[in-house]
């Protein structure tokens, strides 16, 4: 099939960047949409023009580097799918596809499609972990856990960090990422010391970053790889509910003394 | 040179003990004196980096990818090992030892193996602990399931993602050192060398990715944790950026590189589809637990699969290795995945593939147990292939995934350059000749958080707290070498792309280099791949330039290496005159087409010094020694 591309191009950060129309051509429906467009920069180096720069590694929709908006849509038309993971099966001779990059204040582009997502690990550096040393724990089997919390729990573990969820969501919010950590680490006894900390943490990180709100538009959910829900977010609120009333004015005395 | 593998005396049980309390220690107070840095944010990498923080130590940790969180440790799917014997069927620490011992067909170090064994329960703690979800029965337990290679349960599991819950779990751990400001994270920043001063590791030279700065680093050791060299093949189930760079240029500047020919060629990849194809994608091989590997008796069989009556199908595996079935170790199921398409019964539309059925185990214990298993490997394989894997049986076929060989290490993880630390696939160390499933996490996470942390203090208590001085020689010096290389690829302006010299190197390297070897193959290999090197700094064609982001430089990079390490990969294939693991030579075979091992003169391990590009390699052995785990010829039958 033959299709007709509208690339963002833009050279670095502080450049004005702008779409770039390429025309590609005998594109193989059992190729993955990257390999499309791998094929595409291949004839871009032979022409003498620059290649358009992606994110890209495992190509097997784990690792999170991926991600671009196709059609308007973040990751593309395949549900529950990263971009390295769209075939080129969905599409049809003729068709126009429109490319770009993340767009949020919190993930500057860096060059054609590839954004800075570096908001993403200092949010979970503000508390996204249990604190343990190594070495310093019980038994594996010493702490049991109801098999529906540890299969909930990895339900939401199983974000990518690709922030699809960003991208997707009218206010460019990271509630989906945040949410999926605090509710994994929320449902399992190891994560409980630091609980309440972590939602307040996390969260004021996630503001501090430029992230918008959270109004229930419910996006971020549709576009999500990994299809993590947004239930999710309500378990963050009840958290971050019950954090505020209980930790943070504690915290405030606390820092008076 | 003289290779001293330090392996401590006495029973092996004592043994990791023994060398602990040998060890030098530094004291709390001053291990805020000592930087180390740590090259790779995987399994290995960012364990380590997170435990020497922990302890103390100001790190320094480098990776390719925009986070640590991305390594690729992430796509591990099928689970990790470790010798709790939760399930009570006789698992036992020496039982791991022992199936790893003779997984690796033994071409490993006994006593690496044993402590790895030993601390498979540590890692399990450390990671519940850290808590990643794993697998649990009704009663809240941990969930066990069984692998390749061995006759217990004792693979924990997190769904099909285990690698990525443990990387997560690692990745945390390091962020929250990160918070401390005991780790300073530098992402986008590619490893080009390493610098040694006074013969030690002392530093390292790193390209920022996204300005092309080149700058120099100082510490008083170096950690290499950057993976395996698997896509020296262009086709692997490496992300695509996985390299050898780092171990590459740690090899230039005199640390052996051990075992190159070593590679493991998975079993259950889906097989490629055309020749725009960027890279294989694995499915788990815990797969094998439910699935029946199969091709039709009948040579260009035109039927589909659900139509091929049972008497007509070829269980192979099955019927050649009675006990262990479908579960035999992963070589073994590669070469005769390869007998089978080479004896022209593969399936699929190039027939490049064998069948992985699941219809007997969706009757047995319903479609429910089957999805919950592996539902989404099963999505995975549907959004590649449009097929549906509960209705039509998967088409699998091998491909290069991971790669024993490496860089040689003694008992503390130290190369042969003092203070330079190898750990995880980037080492040689734990699987000889053939790597067993869920055994990479596990070493990976068994050098990171129990063992360097350990031995690195040794080292740093010997040479003592004061700094390297950064403005030495050594290190403009290296940093103008760098600079130099990629002055030059920019400069060639040739006419071919990058990636059309990497698909050449790996179809060479498939072809002589990969599943079955054998010398009028390498040898050609050996003339041509110079000969594609030569062509490579003549005609390749790296557009823009050094002072931004520029993928085609990087990858340029990367392929330069990879052009220098398929050299000795084949030459090391071609000294080896045996069959054992992965590695498979067409000369050396039992009768009934098993590898064949020739333990009276290859019971070692090949560590290859650099001498010049170009130049052959010269060969230093350490002889391996079986105590333990007495030599016997590997049985699955």
């Amino acid at each position: 099939m033959d299709l007709v591309l509208h690339v963002w191009r833009q050279a670095s950060p502080t450049a004005k960047g702008g779409f770039v129309r390429y025309e590609a051509k005998d594109v193989n429906e059992h190729a993955s949409f990257l390999e499309m467009l791998d094929v595409l920069n291949e004839r871009l180096t032979e022409a003498g023009d620059e290649p358009i720069t992606f994110e890209h590694d495992c190509r097997e929709g784990i690792c999170g580097c991926c991600g671009i908006v196709i059609n308007r849509v973040p990751h593309g038309p395949q549900h529950g799918a990263a971009t390295c993971q769209l075939h080129m099966r969905h599409y049809k001779h003729g068709d126009e596809i429109w490319i770009e990059p993340w767009r949020a204040k919190a993930f500057p582009v860096l060059k054609d499609l590839l954004v800075d997502r570096g908001a993403f690990d200092r949010i979970i550096q503000a508390g996204g972990y249990v604190s343990v040393r190594t070495g310093s724990v019980p038994d594996a089997n010493a702490v049991l856990v109801p098999k529906e919390n540890a299969d909930l729990a990895m339900d939401a573990a199983s974000c990518i960090g690709c922030g699809a969820c960003v991208a997707a969501c009218p206010n460019a919010s990271a509630m989906l990422f945040v949410s999926a950590k605090v509710g994994q680490l929320g449902l399992l006894p190891q994560g409980q010391p630091e609980r309440l900390d972590r939602v307040l943490n996390m969260v004021a990180q996630m503001d501090a970053e430029g992230f918008g709100n959270c109004t229930n538009h419910g996006e971020c959910e549709a576009v999500c790889p990994k299809q993590i829900s947004i239930d999710f977010i309500a378990r963050l609120n009840r958290d971050l509910a019950k954090a505020s009333i209980c930790v943070a004015p504690e915290r405030a005395v606390a820092g008076a003394g | 040179m003289e290779l001293d593998p330090k392996v401590p005396s006495g029973p092996i049980q004592q043994m990791w003990d023994k060398r602990k309390f040998e060890l030098k220690l530094v004291n709390p107070a001053n291990k805020r004196k000592y930087d180390v840095i740590v090259v790779g944010s995987g399994l290995a990498g960012a364990s380590a980096a997170a435990s020497l923080a922990e302890l103390g130590y100001n790190v320094k940790c480098f990776a390719y990818q925009d986070s640590a969180r991305r390594a690729h440790s992430i796509a591990a799917q099928g689970g990790i090992n470790a010798a709790k014997n939760y399930q009570n069927d006789g698992d036992s620490v020496w039982r791991l030892f022992y199936d790893t011992v003779k997984g690796g067909d033994y071409r490993s170090r006994e006593a690496n193996v044993y402590r790895l064994a030993e601390l498979s329960n540590n890692i399990m703690d450390q990671c519940v602990a850290q808590g990643i979800p794993f697998a649990r029965e009704y009663g809240g337990l941990l969930d066990n399931r069984s692998f390749g290679g061995a006759q217990v349960s004792r693979t924990f599991y997190a769904r099909g993602q285990t690698g990525q819950q443990l990387l997560l779990g690692a990745y945390q751990a390091l962020m929250k050192e990160v918070a401390t400001g005991k780790v300073q994270m530098f992402t986008r920043s590619e490893m080009l060398d390493v610098v040694l001063v006074d013969g030690q590791a002392r530093g390292i030279v790193v390209r920022d990715m996204v300005s092309g700065k080149i700058t120099t680093h100082a510490a008083h050791a170096v950690v290499l944790a950057t993976g395996g060299y698997s896509n020296v093949f262009f086709l692997s189930t490496n992300a695509k950026g996985c390299n050898v760079t780092a171990a590459w240029r740690a090899h230039r500047r005199g640390a052996l590189f051990a075992n190159p020919c070593f590679t493991q060629i998975h079993p259950t990849c889906i097989p490629p589809s055309g020749d725009y194809q960027s890279k294989l994608t694995l499915m788990s091989e815990s797969l094998r637990n439910d699935g029946r590997i199969w091709v039709p008796k009948q040579q260009g069989e035109p039927r589909a699969a659900g139509s091929i009556p049972e008497d007509e199908r070829d269980y192979y595996l099955e019927r050649l290795y009675p006990s262990f079935g479908n579960l035999t170790p992963r070589d073994i199921a590669s070469r005769r995945a390869k007998e089978a398409v080479d004896s022209g019964r593969g399936v699929g539309e190039l027939r490049n593939g064998v069948y992985l059925d699941f219809r007997d185990s969706i009757k047995r214990l319903g479609r429910g147990v089957i999805e919950e298993r592996y539902g989404n490997l099963f999505e995975m394989y549907e959004r590649i292939t449009g097929e549906n894997p509960y209705e039509v049986p998967m088409r699998i076929y091998p491909a290069p995934h991971y790669t024993m060989g490496g860089t040689w290490v003694d008992y503390d993880l130290m190369s042969t350059v003092p203070g330079l630390f190898v750990i995880g696939e980037a080492n040689f160390s734990d699987h000889g000749a053939n790597r067993l499933g869920a055994s990479a996490l596990m070493q990976g996470l068994a050098d990171g958080y129990f063992v360097l942390p350990y031995t690195i203090g040794d080292y740093l208590a010997r040479v003592g707290p004061q700094k390297t001085d950064p403005g030495h020689a050594a290190f403009g010096d290296v940093q103008r070498e760098a600079e130099d290389r990629m002055k030059k690829l920019l400069g060639t302006k040739g006419k071919r792309t990058v990636d059309s010299f990497h698909r050449e190197l790996g179809g060479i390297m498939l072809e002589r280099c990969g599943m079955a070897r054998n010398a009028p193959g390498l040898t050609e290999a050996i003339e041509r791949i110079p000969e594609l090197r030569e062509q490579f700094w003549r005609d390749v064609n790296v557009p823009g330039s050094g002072d931004d982001l520029n993928q085609s430089l990087e990858r340029a990079g990367r392929l330069a290496d990879f052009l220098e390490l398929a050299e000795l990969m084949c030459r090391d294939a071609l000294h080896r005159e045996e069959s054992c693991g992965g590695h498979f030579r067409d000369e050396h075979h039992t009768p009934e087409g098993e590898a064949k091992r020739n333990d009276d003169d290859f019971a070692y391990v090949a560590a290859w010094e650099f001498t010049g590009v170009g130049s052959a390699p010269k060969l230093h052995k350490e002889p391996l020694t079986f105590e333990y785990v007495p030599l016997s010829q590997r049985s699955y039958k």
